[in-house]
């Protein structure tokens, strides 16, 4: 059974998404959901350790051969993403029955569960596959559930952010076949590796320098980065809290996948680097994101809408990363990925309790909740710091391998600027403390309590990781490091 | 089709645009007979055309019929799309000529289907044996897709039960009276649920298979709800049984990929089915079609029960 | 000869850009999926137009043929063709609700009806504030 571990990864959420509706009692779909999602998460470690200690697995799916079937590849760098994702899925779907028992009509509660199993589907999928063709598909299920998961919220706003979403989601998937389109055309191959060894042949081809414009241009849009990223802060605050969680902490970190995936492995990081700006683009992009979102977030009165944009400004650290183009830059970035979804995780459960207890995410509903919801609060004053970057959190860590990227290759200006922009992190995350702990509530809140333990664990377990992995680096660092040094090496 | 292109940007009836749409579609299966994808043409047809072309109708209902193109501001989005087209056009350059015979996407992968699969797989339309066997897996991501939208139009416009019972006893059939029109559909209905399963089945040898089968079922169905109303029409076609007939056809898909792996082989590697090689495949072909043309057909039964609930809800309330 | 042999992927162009144009210029939510309709169908005969050979047949075997068109462009569009619909339907299912949650389906309407909302929460907020300093004076 261990050699199909591949396929299971994805066939077992896949098969257990229309198991969902022949259950039909929420109750029993909620933990059968759970019991899929741990089983994912199993099957991710051991994959990760297979990949660690006897290099990339491949799986041929029918018993085709590569070039003319579909095959799975995972390496390093797609092992290690695995776990993340499934582990966050499982976290936040232990959390997930009371609060959305709270926020949606019970009989909707099956198709939330069929969705997000989708989406969790779709998700690995991407990261697993080794086809251009299999991706989009993937990408598509994993869209498609995630502009459901979206509109269930109870805000009609939902609605339209969904619609804006899949407008632009779609776009960017058009692009994305456009530019398998086109790397088809040119070489006959719709498989990765293949086509990594048959694009150098033909890197002066203007038709393989457009195919490459419209899949980045496609994969930016997917992963909201400035300016393209306007689908984004209403999608996550109007959409049920849970589905919020799972989404900030998973979807566009695939699309970053995604990004890193053709820039290092398929195209090879020299043509990009010469053949196109791709790098200034990135760097500019990516600091005007940074600022422009950091200070939206500040004046945000609705606090998951402010998370958003603190996603926004956080993507645009990963992409700095990208655009050092260096080893280091890019295990700074693969640092963020994880730190950033464990952040994100642990801030919108938190969000998401409160919103189980008091039914609104706007900030001036939460004044003088730090004396009735404790627990909660530290976990998001907690997050917030890891945000921010202060030392002995997961926030730090990724900063530091960021900064010292940049002082290594000469970026000292660049430097100054993103630790300036932590600055910006410190305002917003201060005004949130300051209506949590120093702002006294207008209404008296005698009948508010602590969030029910279902939603502590898991928001505490992500807090602890939080911590954990910013003190104890190895595993993070460790694999990061492998993983960038592999997609530098010899590509794929 | 640039014209009728065209036309759909400057017209505000969106009744006209969502007609011409429906002509856009035809025009372009016509035109995918002519670069010889019959199969693709067939899907576009029954696609674009019939069921993409009815729940935009189905929508219309709903929604003002006019377009206000008041704030209409075209400058941006020219810019936009003027930058777009320069890359196209600078990515055309250099691309190998139309119909050209040596072209590199004719001779890397291709060659060994079209040489192969009549001995590895035995079914003489290609593009079946690509669809189930070679990239089998990419068909399933497709059932999946649809199984989502399913999924999705369910959850954003379920009407709950009670209102569907109210609304039941007051709708009158829409076309009762004209009894030409029934007579005639009930004769055609029973061909079209033949020619469903026909195509179904006659995948392997000519264009169709179970996607097109799926949406021409569902067009039958779809037909006889029109005529007959919706009340009979679910007594007939319980949407609770289609409901599970959605997830159904996933699972049958994908229950064939894991006995497979039970069997021995990879993940849907069908030779394993049975003790020959080919029947294998053909087995696992016929399986899987039989799962994707039964979740199509459900997903698009449910989606157009939906929509049509919606219609119901409002013009009675 | 240079000219005749891309001709069809120009119209094809053509066709991309029409359709990206309505989903981005036009306001009316049922035209923008109209437009994506056009843009993705574009893109599909993009992908047919590849697997073209001159002189070939559809590729189903026949004693008889010797050159087929490559099928595997096929099977992909097949596959978009359905990914396609189901984004139309789901994007339509949407419309229905926007429409039934506004009352209108024209993007600057539902723009106004949003900040009309912001507002309001906007003054709530100030006005939790404004008592709180008004309490920390006194």
């Amino acid at each position: 059974m261990t050699a199909h571990y591949p396929v299971l990864q994805v066939i077992v959420p896949l098969l257990a998404a229309p198991f969902c509706l022949v259950l039909r009692i929420p109750r029993l779909v909620a933990i059968f959901a759970i019991l899929v999602s741990a089983t994912a998460f199993l099957i991710s470690t051991a994959l990760l350790q297979q990949v660690l200690s006897h290099g990339i697995v491949i799986y041929e799916l029918g018993g085709w051969a590569a070039p003319w079937g579909i095959e799975y590849r995972i390496d390093q760098l797609n092992g290690y993403l695995l776990v993340l994702i499934s582990g966050i899925s499982t976290v936040v779907l232990i959390a997930a029955q009371s609060s959305i028992g709270r926020e949606l009509p019970e009989n909707r509660h099956t198709f939330f569960y069929t969705a997000y199993l989708l989406c969790l589907t779709g998700l690995l999928g991407i990261l697993v596959t080794g086809d251009a063709f299999n991706l989009f598909v993937f990408l598509e299920i994993a869209s498609l559930s995630s502009y459901i998961l979206i509109a269930l919220g109870t805000d009609r706003r939902a609605l339209t952010a969904s619609y804006q979403y899949l407008i632009m989601g779609t776009i960017g998937a058009t692009f994305i076949i456009i530019g398998v389109g086109l790397m088809y055309m040119m070489t006959g191959t719709l498989n990765m590796h293949d086509l990594s060894q048959r694009l150098p042949e033909i890197y002066k081809s203007r038709t393989v320098l457009c195919a490459f414009g419209f899949f980045i241009v496609g994969v930016c849009l997917k992963l909201a980065l400035f300016p393209l990223h306007l689908w984004l802060p209403n999608a996550y605050a109007y959409a049920p809290s849970i589905a919020t969680a799972f989404l900030a902490a998973t979807s566009t970190k695939v699309a970053v996948y995604v990004l890193i995936r053709f820039i290092f492995s398929i195209f090879g990081i020299n043509f990009v680097i010469t053949s196109l700006p791709l790098s200034e683009i990135f760097l500019v992009l990516a600091l005007a994101g940074i600022f422009a979102a950091s200070i939206s977030a500040i004046y945000q009165l609705n606090i998951k809408r402010l998370f958003a944009y603190s996603s926004i400004a956080q993507i645009g650290y990963m992409i700095l990363g990208l655009a050092i183009g260096t080893q280091l830059g890019l295990t700074a970035t693969l640092l963020h990925l994880f730190n950033h979804a464990l952040m994100k995780g642990a801030l919108f459960l938190a969000i998401g309790a409160v919103v189980y207890r008091i039914n609104s995410s706007q900030l001036h509903h939460y004044a003088g909740l730090g004396k009735k919801m404790p627990w909660t609060m530290s976990a998001i004053v907690v997050g917030g710091l890891s945000l921010i970057g202060v030392p002995l959190t997961v926030g730090f860590v990724s900063k530091w391998y960021l900064v010292t990227a940049l002082l290594d290759k000469g970026w000292w200006p660049v430097a100054v600027l993103v630790l300036l922009s932590s600055l910006l992190a410190v305002v917003y995350v201060w005004r949130i403390v300051e209506w949590i702990y120093f702002t006294p509530p207008r209404i008296i809140l005698t009948d508010i309590q602590e969030a029910p333990l279902s939603q502590l664990i898991p928001i505490w377990l992500l807090v602890l990781a939080n911590l954990y992995f910013g003190v104890d680096t190895r595993l993070t660092v460790g694999v990061s490091k492998l993983a960038a040094q592999s997609l530098f090496g010899v590509t794929l | 089709m640039v014209a009728t292109a065209l036309a759909i940007v400057c017209l505000d009836d969106l009744f006209a645009v969502v007609m011409l749409a429906g002509i856009y579609s035809l025009l372009s299966a016509c035109f995918f007979v002519d670069l010889d994808a019959v199969d693709v043409a067939f899907t576009e047809a029954s696609v674009g055309a019939g069921i993409s072309t009815l729940l935009m109708l189905a929508s219309l209902k709903l929604v003002k019929r006019y377009e206000d193109k008041s704030r209409y501001k075209p400058l941006l989005a020219l810019g936009v799309v003027t930058v777009t087209g320069a890359l196209l056009i600078y990515g055309t350059l250099d691309m190998p000529h139309f119909g050209d015979p040596g072209a590199p996407v004719h001779h890397h992968v291709a060659d060994r289907y079209i040489e192969k699969s009549m001995g590895e797989i035995g079914v003489p339309n290609i593009v079946t044996s690509i669809l189930a066997a070679y990239r089998g897996y990419d068909t399933l991501g497709e059932t999946c897709v649809i199984f989502t939208a399913g999924i999705g139009v369910m959850s954003l416009l379920m009407v709950s039960r009670r209102t569907r019972e109210e609304s039941r006893k007051k709708v009158p059939a829409d076309m009762s009276q004209q009894v030409i029109l029934r007579i005639v559909a009930k004769m055609m209905i029973p061909f079209i649920l033949i020619f469903a399963l026909y195509v179904q089945f006659h995948g392997d040898y000519g264009p169709g298979g179970g996607f097109q089968a799926g949406v021409i079922f569902a067009a039958g169905i779809i037909l006889y709800t029109m005529l007959f109303g919706l009340g009979v029409a679910q007594k007939v076609f319980s949407p609770e049984v289609i409901k599970l007939l959605t997830a159904f056809g996933v699972l049958v898909y994908a229950g064939v990929g894991m006995t497979c792996i039970f069997l021995g082989g990879n993940f849907l590697d069908y030779n394993v089915l049975a003790h020959d090689p080919v029947h294998g495949q053909h087995l696992g072909i016929l399986l899987i079609e039989l799962g994707v043309g039964t979740t199509v057909a459900a997903v698009m039964t449910t989606i157009f029960f939906e929509f049509t609930w919606r219609t119901v809800k409002h013009r009675y309330k | 000869m240079n000219i005749l042999g891309l001709y069809n992927y120009w119209i094809v162009v053509i066709l991309i850009l029409i359709g990206f144009y309505i989903v981005i210029a036009h306001e009316n939510l049922i035209k923008k999926l109209v437009g994506l309709t056009i843009f993705q169908t574009a893109v599909f005969f993009f992908y047919i137009s590849v697997g073209k050979i001159k002189g070939a047949t559809a590729p189903i075997l026949n004693d008889s043929l010797q050159v087929y068109s490559n099928p595997l462009p096929h099977c992909l569009i097949l596959t978009a063709i359905v990914v396609g619909i189901s984004t139309t339907a789901l994007g339509l299912a949407l419309v229905v609700r926007i429409q039934e949650a506004y009352g209108s389906i024209e993007e600057h309407e539902l723009h106004a009806q949003d900040n009309n909302d912001q507002l309001e929460s906007q003054l709530e907020a100030y006005g939790t504030r404004k008592q709180f300093n008004i309490m920390k004076r006194t």
